[in-house]
């Protein structure tokens, strides 16, 4: 491999990265908050990039975007509302088993509102064929636009956690969810709103994604697993980290693309999860510690 | 000679900074009953957990009939012949209560998977065994008309009794119970008491975790201080009573000051 | 103790000789191929009843130990190892009886693995598989153990497209049946449908039997001491590891028995039989069923496993099944053949209603 071409699996590697991320953050989001992990993330990028897709053909492109990201926000909105918020105190077992069910809906109802076929949207910025020349690599400018969103995203998310009102009010569901309703916080809106993010962080990363990696109903769920992995990896819970990992994943993943069939690329980081799960449950930038507390 | 029934020995855990058991050394001699007290967040439910092998000290040793069985996992502990129950008891709640003393003699069961899966003679006849044996102890706690009664349809004082009765089903030695008084009210209490000496009379070491002081003073042969994980104090419960240092944990500087003087 | 627990075993002997009597008076007997085809999905539906309803340890993964058994049995008697016929180790499993010479539908001669010495090689695979991933996996807890079961699930969905030897996305066809006994054998074509329908029966009142035998004995109590209390029934002395591990294999090589026997009867196995989706519809079936309800289990795996074969639910199978869950675990977590908890229903209804 020369120079140009390790640059251009970074890149390669830190667009889809970057897609894991968010998706693992959309995970962490709504498991500090309700202590889910919520099986129907993956389905919630996709949603969002095929209603875009649609929406495209009769508006602009930005205006497509942002009244996709609109639905998939009210959809999850509407996941919570209808189910989750039904089934308070339920054993983990049964909550896993509802979100896969959701995901499962949401799924086939794609299936039979977009069919089978690979969709794409647009590229935001020149064709599929316009390249930018950056460190002697031709990249798409494309890859620009899902590392600037993305960098958007995490930056925005950081300071709304941390100085809005309700971005602290969500954290402190996360801390205490009684002691949260004590002060007067509206924990069940809190939870609300916590699906409505990551379904909205969701939308956005499945839009920005779809010119590259095309968009097809049953994506979801690959999608879910390597978010899941990138969220596992930083540690349950914590997002920053989630970012890293899901950058890593995605470097890993582009470079054994490299070296190994095409075929079991997602076997690939599937293993990694295997082994994380196995060997550090607490992830990596975790602290043993917590994990020891949490299985006992 | 060193021939203790149950001993620990400089026993530390940390979590993360938090110093919950700082070299604690305990003696037990067979037979007795011993409670330990302190304040909240002393450690002493993290030192029933070192001894139970929930969790694992890091440094010390645990020592019973002269045997090292520091970090060793619940079930085995159980197995060597130590019981517990639970601060919040733990029953298994969609299972009867005979089941749920049944589940305790199942150290006592000899025959495997394949075995059961058969259905063999042996398993049966184990099985009838093992009834009969959980319904003789029911019997003795006063339960025997709710066996068949759903774990989690009985009231708290009950299930309290229940969980005594699953981990006495065990055949255990030495018995750690974790504020057993807890939530019971003052007849409740009483008969916990007796029940307790009963144990003992029976030959049945045990360790009691209580905060219930009237509790504590009236049953134990000797009583242990933990305040922070440290051992401040042990002795005849007369002697422990009379403690400045205890004195100060429980009601502050002030009164230590005018017992002393 | 108690001969009352087979009961329904007899009962549902009874129930099959009955139908089988009754569908070739009525002439309906083209129901007995789906029929025998539901009873070995219901096998693997009992194998996760176990380890799902009774121990509480969920799988997403059981279509891939499915996968596994019928695979390897299908690869072993279909591989052609004529060209080796010479060598002197395939002439001594030939002597051995394990290598069997027959003639495919296209009249070509195929020397291959005998069916028997496929199913013993096909289940010592599985329980090595399931021994490796349960010692690894076993010990997690909720969440991390759903995605552990499923990333193991789409590991062997990924391996089957992608691999040679299995066919990618076409399978392994023209797999031969399964000659039991003299006279006896595990085969699709139409002259052995009744016989096929009471083989498969056959295999699923054995499981069940041994199944009900294990969860009245005092391992059975243990599984479910874990489920409702992991600390407690550990601190009783119970071998939780050890415990779950061998339930996990155990449903691991009921569903592998599954797909051994279902290839042959088939004549084929297709990556259709890995998909996650797969894996679900087994768990989706044991909570309809009511979660440690083996009997409920079964009932629900035949009768939906026949209404989806039979096409019932046309484009909108998966769509059935994702409904299903929900419903169930909104609804009735204690499964449809319990009685309904109509206060939940209620109260879930006087909640739309409040707004």
């Amino acid at each position: 491999m020369d120079y140009p071409q390790i640059v251009q699996y970074c890149f390669a590697g830190i667009t889809v990265g970057s897609i894991y991320a968010i998706v693992g953050i959309g995970f962490n989001i709504i498991y500090n908050t309700t202590g889910i992990i919520n099986f129907a993330q993956g389905e919630f990028l996709i949603v969002g990039a095929m209603t875009a897709i649609s929406f495209s053909q009769f508006f602009p492109l930005p205006v497509a975007i942002g009244m996709a990201i609109l639905i998939t926000i009210l959809l999850g909105g509407l996941v919570e509302i209808t189910f989750i918020r039904q089934v308070r105190n339920a054993s983990i077992l049964r909550l896993i088993i509802i979100t896969i069910g959701i995901s499962i809906l949401i799924r086939e109802a794609m299936l039979h509102i977009w069919d089978e076929k690979v969709r794409f949207l647009p590229y935001f910025t020149g064709t599929d064929t316009s390249t930018v020349t950056v460190l002697g690599a031709h990249i798409s400018p494309q890859v620009l636009w899902v590392l600037g969103v993305c960098a958007v995203i995490v930056l925005g998310l950081t300071l709304f956690f941390k100085y809005t009102l309700t971005g602290r009010a969500m954290r402190a569901c996360a801390d205490d969810r009684m002691a949260a309703r004590l002060c007067g916080i509206n924990d069940r809106w809190m939870v609300t709103l916590s699906f409505m993010l990551s379904a909205g962080i969701g939308a956005i990363a499945g839009c920005i994604i779809s010119p590259i990696a095309q968009t097809q109903y049953d994506m979801g769920a690959p999608l879910a697993i390597k978010g899941f992995t990138a969220a596992i990896l930083g540690g349950l819970g914590n997002s920053m980290a989630a970012v890293a990992a899901g950058l890593f994943l995605g470097l890993m993943e582009a470079f054994m693309v490299s070296q190994f069939d095409v075929a079991y690329k997602e076997a690939v980081s599937i293993v990694i999860l295997l082994l994380i799960l196995v060997f550090r449950p607490s992830g990596i930038f975790g602290r043993h510690e917590i994990n020891v507390l949490r299985t006992m | 000679m060193d021939n203790t029934f149950f001993e620990t020995k400089n026993l530390h855990r940390f979590f993360g900074g938090l110093h919950a058991v700082n070299n604690v050394s305990v003696k037990v001699p067979q037979g007795q009953i011993k409670a330990v007290i302190g304040p909240n967040g002393a450690g002493k439910t993290t030192f029933f957990n070192l001894i139970a092998g929930t969790l694992w000290p890091q440094e010390g040793e645990i020592l019973f009939r002269g045997k090292k069985i520091t970090a060793q996992k619940p079930h085995v502990v159980a197995g060597l012949g130590i019981a517990r129950t639970f601060q919040t008891t733990r029953l298994f709640g969609q299972m009867t209560i005979l089941e749920n003393i049944m589940v305790g003699r199942h150290l006592r069961m000899r025959s495997g998977f394949l075995a059961c899966m058969l259905n063999l003679p042996q398993t049966w006849s184990q099985d009838r065994e093992s009834k009969a044996r959980a319904l003789a102890i029911l019997r003795d706690f006063g339960l025997l008309e709710c066996a068949h009664e759903t774990a989690s349809n009985l009231p708290f004082g009950r299930q309290r009794l229940v969980e005594i009765a699953r981990s006495l089903a065990t055949e255990p030695a030495l018995l750690l119970l974790d504020e057993p008084a807890a939530g019971l009210n003052i007849y409740e209490t009483k008969e916990l008491a007796e029940l307790i000496l009963k144990i003992r009379d029976q030959g049945i070491t045990c360790l009691v975790v209580e905060h219930d002081m009237s509790l504590v003073m009236n049953i134990s042969d000797e009583v242990i201080v933990l305040d922070q994980g440290v051992k401040i104090a042990e002795g005849p419960p007369r002697t422990i009573q009379r403690d400045p240092e205890v004195i100060r944990i429980y009601l502050g500087d002030d009164h230590a000051q005018n017992i002393e003087s | 103790m108690g001969f009352r627990k087979y009961i329904p075993v007899i009962v549902t002997a009874l129930m099959v000789v009955g139908l089988q009597i009754v569908l070739s008076l009525t002439g309906a007997t083209y129901y007995l191929t789906q029929i025998t085809m539901s009873a070995y999905y219901a096998l693997v539906v009992i194998g996760l009843c176990l380890l799902m309803g009774y121990a509480g340890q969920v799988s997403l993964g059981h279509a891939g130990f499915f996968a596994i058994g019928g695979y390897t049995s299908a690869v072993l008697t279909t591989c052609n190892l004529i060209a080796y016929r010479d060598n002197s180790l395939i002439a001594w499993c030939g002597s051995l009886g394990l290598v069997t010479q027959w003639t495919d539908i296209y009249g070509k001669d195929i020397l291959s693995f005998s069916p028997w010495a496929a199913l013993a090689a096909a289940l010592l695979l599985t329980s090595l598989i399931a021994v490796l991933i349960g010692v690894s996996i076993i010990h997690l807890k909720g969440h991390y153990l759903a995605m552990a079961t499923l990333g193991f699930g789409l590991i062997i969905y990924r391996i089957v497209l992608g691999a040679q030897i299995f066919g990618q996305a076409d399978g392994i066809s023209n797999v031969p049946p399964f000659g039991l006994f003299d006279g006896l054998q595990v085969n699709g074509r139409l002259p052995f449908r009744t016989q096929n329908y009471y083989i498969a029966w056959v295999m699923v009142i054995t499981t069940m039997m041994l199944a009900i035998n294990l969860i009245d004995s005092h391992i059975g109590r243990a599984l479910r001491s874990i489920h409702q209390n992991e600390e407690a029934a550990h601190s009783l002395g119970v071998n939780t590891y050890r415990c779950k591990l061998f339930t996990f294999v155990l449903s691991a090589l009921i569903a592998a028995a599954g797909g051994i026997f279902l290839t042959h009867y088939n004549g084929s196995i297709g990556p259709s039989e890995v998909t996650v989706m797969k894996s679900i519809r087994y768990v989706a079936i044991v909570a309809v069923g009511g979660m440690a309800n083996l009997w409920g289990a079964l009932f629900m795996g035949i009768l939906l496993n026949f209404l989806s074969l039979r096409g019932v639910f046309g484009s909108y199978d998966d769509a059935v099944f994702g409904a299903i869950l929900i419903g169930i675990m909104l609804l009735a977590p204690q499964g449809l053949l319990r009685k309904p908890d109509f206060r939940a229903v209620l109260s879930f209804l006087s909640k739309r209603s409040h707004g």
